[in-house]
């Protein structure tokens, strides 16, 4: 099929970007999005042009490296991460709008790569279960609860892709926060730090720059691996008592 | 032509930065609990969450007592006079809704602020918009903050309506069922106030929810349950208060 | 092949000249029952006083379970580390992608699993081209990698009483696989980022992200830094250190098309091997027989599927060469079944090397399926017949959720098509028992280092190699190392700091400045094209000297006609991948080298010339019972052999028939 796609040109992240149109044709519909970029950048090096710089990395959906939004919609129309989204899901003709998550706290780094460390930084401040190397007991000393575990691990899948905060018109990570602040809590082995994890885990978000929650559900109706939504209303909870 | 230029710069020394130890930081100064709420951007919420949850409540008693109109004006005097004997022996007349009053200033004055100073944070976390845009969340989510300052105005235009009676030139003092009917009776007192009842209404259907969301009470059981509720508020509190202003309008409140 | 005189007469030295050079062996591994090395090793080891390990700087290269768990540990123990990986976030390291399980000898299942079995599986399992004092040290050590995970939060699976559950895994009849749905990778790998993350706050690590390692700094013999680019800004910049670990994972990516991240590399091994550390056994790759074929020249990468999709689904191709009807339209009688008919024992249960070479054999004869012939189908239809489609879905729902988001075909209804791809290198660079490579200083982990798993790594082993290495086996050792050596201050301005910097700016200038009209992935892909042909599945020495004939051609042409637009002070991928490009080259020449002068079969490598009578690998131990260390020379390598004595599991030739 043969498409034109309008991508978000910046070089760096002080100097102002712009929607560029691209024709590409002779796609097929068994290639990922990337790997119809990837087409794109080979003929832009050809022709002695800049590729398109996106992160990528894995290609199976699992390391939250990929991330764009294509036509208004954070890795485009199918619940999957972008590296995942098969171009039979266009239409011969279209015009595709690619552009980079926006949010305050994702400054552009180039084109479609922005910066995410801010949700690093978050870990940091308390998504862990302080374990040191050596320490730990024998496994079996404490049984966890099949539903506590299946909890935990429903939130532990967050991939760090950062396609929350950019589908949520206030630029919020209450999702990922949610995510890693419900599966560490709900363990007995993360119940030590239950208070303090929250409480730092908030603060690092709000000093990070990111919005407010106003539950708009946003976010987990972009989110790849289904983060629920009432995930969110476990963090408040979890901060409130805390 | 393509000009090779990797950079080559300083290196960096060997010294370790100086280390930190790996422990949680000690318990140091913290700021009160109350001040740490309010400045977190959860903190906050909550806030809002139970200050709206306080004027919700306040609403459904105002509308359930507003339908007192359709008895005639001595019931609703005589509820309009009720109120003022609330606690009595125990409060003196009047003092009920004296207390009451700061408590919904609180809450307004609250919810208000802390949805200004949230939402200039929002606003300041997603600088700027997609090309194309694509919202998928509900009109009553979309609509919470233009619906808020909506309320806000209206509070006012409704306290000088029908309390101070400034805005209600047919008014007369101690006679709230005549004065209803005689503000109602202006096309733009009608409209007005029905417009801010459709916001009313949109902003329960989304607020109540989002509180539950909020104060954390949400779970995925309680999901559907809990819109449910929001809607059905939402439609009984928009509902409860048109009757009011529609059956005036239609002439059957005289 | 005879060496003794290679280097007689006038023609050139060629790079198949190799030399044998003076044996390696690994003097670390103390002496004495074997079950005690580990525990006598870290005995004799040195301790650093704990207040002088902050004056330490160890630099780790990578993030992924090997990297991030000895990154955290170190920490942990008070060394101020500096960190490095390409990607923006340290949790994105390959490790991520692993989906099966990890092994460990815990034994809760009661099934006569033991610290032993686990040791004699693993040798037996890699085809006896494994150190046996390695091994038994990393069984020993897998029980107390669960334990360190729990207490992280790992969500490992659990049964409703609230213990552990297990699977068994890789054709070994005990159940010792631990996992987290299909994720396993990801959730271990997480636990070792919040650790890691929790000393990044602490200010002990040091991160650079998005920063790759170009170089090694080498001064007096040992190790004492790296040269990083910093991917966003392009600066080129020299960090010191004490030692250095390399955690930087497999370099299956030589072959373009392979299971790995498309980002993964060989670049960090590859430099410390032509700064002197020995590489080894570079031949010795694996190929998993399950995972999606491709689809057409687009396709950038392979996407892996779960190998517990053979315990249910039988594999089969049309009898008839060129048969084109659609599966369902291929009576039974006309279907064969041939894994079933070759290896009636095993079925389509057979080890991962043996599927996969059987299903090249039916490409070959082009009974094929599917776009260009190269799948074989997978077929569920009986498993559905037999259990209903409820349990099917299960068990494999999000498997066959995955296969049709990708192939857009409906795995209950329309056979699977399976096709093998590269997906892990067994090979990488020599350590000792120390894991401490031939440059003092210089230490290898987790696959980047070639010391656990011999020619062929058993299931579910990688995920456990790796935190071994990192959490338990490194740290000691490194201890050691820092004890006993005295490291004088290297000075700012010491000249071969200039020297390295220099050469890797101007591999940079120069790849710049050829301007030619290829790109960087269109050399990929023909490499990787020509080592899939010719050191992949199969091998015989026609194909090996063709590559090794070849490589160097391309290699030529790279140098004129690559094309790489922008500059190297800027955030350019493209630069990063005709850099990497370059030690592809290099390496893919020593691999094939390898691959040729192993005249054997064993494990992952598969001479056609050496196999019994009914077409199976036959090692052979009297002339191949060694590992292979090369050393880099700039012309035809080195070659020194590490004997393998077995003292505790005694080769035997493996049979499935
Ligand atoms: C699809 C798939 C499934 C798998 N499933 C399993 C399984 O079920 N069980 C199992 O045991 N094993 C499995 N494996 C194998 C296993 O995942 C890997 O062998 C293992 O995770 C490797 O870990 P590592 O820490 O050595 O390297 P990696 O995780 O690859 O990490 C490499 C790190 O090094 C960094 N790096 C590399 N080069 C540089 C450089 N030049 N400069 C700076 N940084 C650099 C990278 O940024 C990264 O952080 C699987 C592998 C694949 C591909
Ligand atoms: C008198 C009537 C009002 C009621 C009953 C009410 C109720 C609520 C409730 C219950 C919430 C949900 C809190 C949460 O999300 O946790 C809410 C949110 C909000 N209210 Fe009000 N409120 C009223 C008036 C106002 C006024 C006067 C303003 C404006 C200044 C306002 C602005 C907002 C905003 C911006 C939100 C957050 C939006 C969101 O959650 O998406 N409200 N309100
Ligand atoms: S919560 Fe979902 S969308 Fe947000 S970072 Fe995690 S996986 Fe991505
Ligand atoms: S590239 Fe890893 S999730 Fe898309």
């Amino acid at each position: 099929m043969n498409l034109t796609l309008r991508i978000w040109r910046q070089q760096g992240p002080d100097t102002p970007g712009e929607m560029t149109v691209y024709q590409v044709s002779g796609i097929s519909e068994d290639m990922s999005f990337l790997e119809m970029l990837d087409t794109l950048n080979e003929e832009l090096i050809l022709r002695g042009e800049r590729p398109v710089a996106f992160d990528h990395d894995c290609r199976e959906g699992i390391c939250g490296a990929c991330g764009m939004v294509i036509n208004g919609q954070a890795h485009g129309p199918e619940r999957t991460t972008t590296c995942q989204l098969h171009m039979r899901h266009f239409n011969d003709g279209d015009t595709i709008d690619v552009e980079p998550w926006r949010a305050g706290a994702f400054p552009v780094v180039r084109d479609l790569v922005v910066d995410r460390s801010a949700l690093d930084r978050i870990i940091g401040s308390g998504g862990y279960i302080t374990a040191p190397t050596g320490s730990a007991p024998e496994a079996h000393a404490t049984a966890v609860p099949k539903e506590a575990a299946d909890l935990a691990f429903e939130h532990a899948e967050c991939i760090g892709c950062g396609a929350c905060v950019a589908a949520c018109p206030n630029g919020s990570a209450m999702l990922f926060t949610a995510a890693k602040v419900v599966h560490l809590n709900v363990l007995p082995q993360g119940a030590p730090e239950r208070a303090s994890r929250v409480r730092n885990m908030v603060g690092a978000m709000d000093a990070e720059g990111f919005g407010g929650c106003t539950n708009t559900g946003e976010c987990a109706t972009a989110c790849p691996k289904g983060i629920p939504l009432t995930g969110i209303a476990r963090l408040n909870r979890e901060f409130l008592r805390s | 032509m393509p000009m090779a230029s990797a950079t080559r710069t300083n290196r960096v020394n060997r010294n370790p930065a100086p280390g930190r130890t790996p422990e949680t930081p000690g318990p140091g100064r913290r700021p009160s609990k109350a001040a740490a709420l309010w400045r977190s951007s959860v903190g906050k919420k909550a806030v809002m969450a139970v200050s709206g949850l306080v004027m919700l409540a306040y609403l459904v008693a105002h509308m359930l007592g507003n339908l007192k109109v359709f008895f005639g004006p001595d019931d609703l005097n005589g509820y309009a006079h009720w109120l003022r004997t609330i606690g009595e022996p125990v409060l003196h007349h009047g003092w009920f809704l004296w207390l009451a009053r700061p408590v919904l200033l609180a809450a307004v004055v609250a919810h208000g602020v802390a949805a200004y100073q949230l939402s200039r944070r929002d606003l300041k976390a997603r600088p700027q918009q997609y090309a194309h845009r694509r919202r998928q969340s509900t009109y009553a989510t979309r609509t919470m903050r233009w619906g808020g300052v909506i309320l806000g105005l209206f509070i006012v235009w409704h306290i000088l309506d029908l309390t101070t009676l400034t805005v209600n030139p047919l008014a007369e003092e101690g006679h709230p069922y005549q004065n209803i009917v005689a503000s109602f009776s202006t096309w733009y007192g009608g409209g007005i106030y029905c417009l801010a009842m459709l916001a009313l209404g949109l902003h329960v259907r989304h607020g109540f929810w989002s509180a539950a969301q909020t104060l954390g009470v949400n779970n995925p059981r309680r999901d559907r349950a809990l819109k449910l509720a929001a809607n059905g508020l939402a439609l009984l509190l928009t509902a409860g208060f048109l009757s009011v202003p529609v059956a005036v309008m239609a002439g059957l409140v005289r | 092949m005879n060496h003794d005189d290679a280097n007689a007469g006038e023609a050139p030295m060629s790079y198949l000249d190799y030399t044998v050079g003076a044996p390696v062996a690994d003097t670390r591994a103390p002496a004495g029952p074997i079950e005690q090395r580990w525990d006598q090793r870290r005995f004799e080891a040195k301790l650093v006083n704990p207040a002088n390990r902050r004056k330490h700087t160890v630099i780790v290269v990578g993030t992924g379970l090997a990297g991030g768990a000895a990154g955290a540990t170190l920490a942990e123990q008070g060394y101020h580390v500096v960190q490095f990986c390409f990607q923006d976030s340290p949790r994105r390291a390959h490790s991520i992608a692993a989906q099966g399980g990890i092994n460990a000898a815990k034994n809760y299942r009661n099934d006569g699993d033991s610290i032993r079995r686990l040791f004699y599986d693993t040798v037996k399992g890699g085809d006896f081209r494994a150190r046996e004092s390695n091994v038994h040290r990393l069984a020993q050590v897998s029980v107390e990698i669960i334990d360190q995970c729990v207490a992280q939060g790992v969500p490992f699976a659990r049964e409703y009483g609230g213990l552990l559950d297990t699977r068994s895994f890789g054709g070994v009849q005990v159940s010792r696989t631990f996992y987290a749905r299909g994720q396993t990778g990801q959730q271990l790998l997480l636990g070792a980022y919040q650790a890691l993350s929790r000393q990044i706050a602490a200010g002990n690590v040091e991160l650079h992200a998005r920063t790759e390692m170009l170089d090694l700094i080498v001064i007096d013999g040992r190790a004492r830094g790296i040269v990083a680019r910093n991917l966003v800004t392009g600066e080129i910049r020299t960090h010191l250190a004490d030692a250095v670990v390399l955690a930087t994972g497999g370099y299956g990516n030589v072959f373009y098309l392979s299971t790995n991240a498309k980002n993964s590399n060989a670049t960090a091994i590859w430099r410390a091997h032509r700064r002197g550390a020995y590489f080894a056994n570079p031949c010795f790759t694996q190929i998993h027989p399950t995972c999606i074929p491709r689809s057409g020249d687009h396709q950038s990468k392979l996407t892996l599927m779960s190998e517990s999709l053979r315990n249910d689904g039988r594999i089969w191709v049309p009898k008839a060469k060129g048969d084109t009807r659609p599966p369902g339209q291929i009576p039974e009688d006309e279907r064969d079944y041939y894994l079933e008919r070759i290896y009636p024992a095993f079925g389509n249960l057979v080890p991962r090397d043996i599927a996969s070479r059987a299903a090249k054999v039916v490409c070959d004869e082009g009974r094929g399926v599917g776009p260009g012939g190269q799948g074989v189908y997978l077929d569920f239809a009986d498993a559905i017949a037999r259990l209903g489609r409820d349990a099917v879905e299960a068990k494999y729902g999000n498997l066959f959720e995955m296969y049709e988001r990708i192939t857009a075909e409906d795995p209950y209804r329309v056979p699977m098509r399976i096709y093998p791809a590269i997906h892990y290198t067994m090979g990488g660079l020599w350590v000792d028992y120390d894991l401490q490579t031939t440059i003092p200083g210089l230490f290898a982990i987790g696959e980047a280092n070639f010391s656990d798993h011999g020619a062929n790594r058993l299931g579910a082993s990688a995920l456990m190699q790796g935190l071994a290495d990192g959490y338990f086996v490194l740290p000691p050792t490194l201890n050691d190392y820092l004890g006993r050596t005295p490291l004088p201050p290297v000075p700012d301005d010491h000249p071969q700091l200039a020297e390295v910097e220099a050469e890797v700016t101007d591999r940079l200038h120069l790849i710049l400045a050829v301007d030619g009209d290829r790109t960087p992935d269109s050399f990929h892909r023909e490499l990787g094209e020509l080592l899939w042909d010719n050191c992949g599945m199969a091998r015989d020495e026609a194909g090996l000297r063709r590559a090794l004939a070849r490589i160097p051609a391309l290699r030529e042409e790279f140098w004129r006609r690559i094309k790489v637009p922008g500059t190297g002070a800027e955030f350019n991928q493209a630069l990063e991948k005709a850099n990497r490009l370059v030690d592809y080259f290099e390496l893919a020449e020593l691999m094939c080298l390898d691959a040729l002068h192993r005249g054997e079969s064993c494990g992952g490598h598969f001479r056609t010339e050496s196999a019994t009578p009914d077409g199976e690998a036959a090692r052979r131990d009297e002339e191949f019972s060694y590992a292979a260390a090369w050393e880099y020379t700039g012309d035809a390598p080195v070659l020194h052999k590490e004997e393998l004595v077995f003292e505790h599991v005694h080769p035997t030739q493996r049979s499935y028939a």
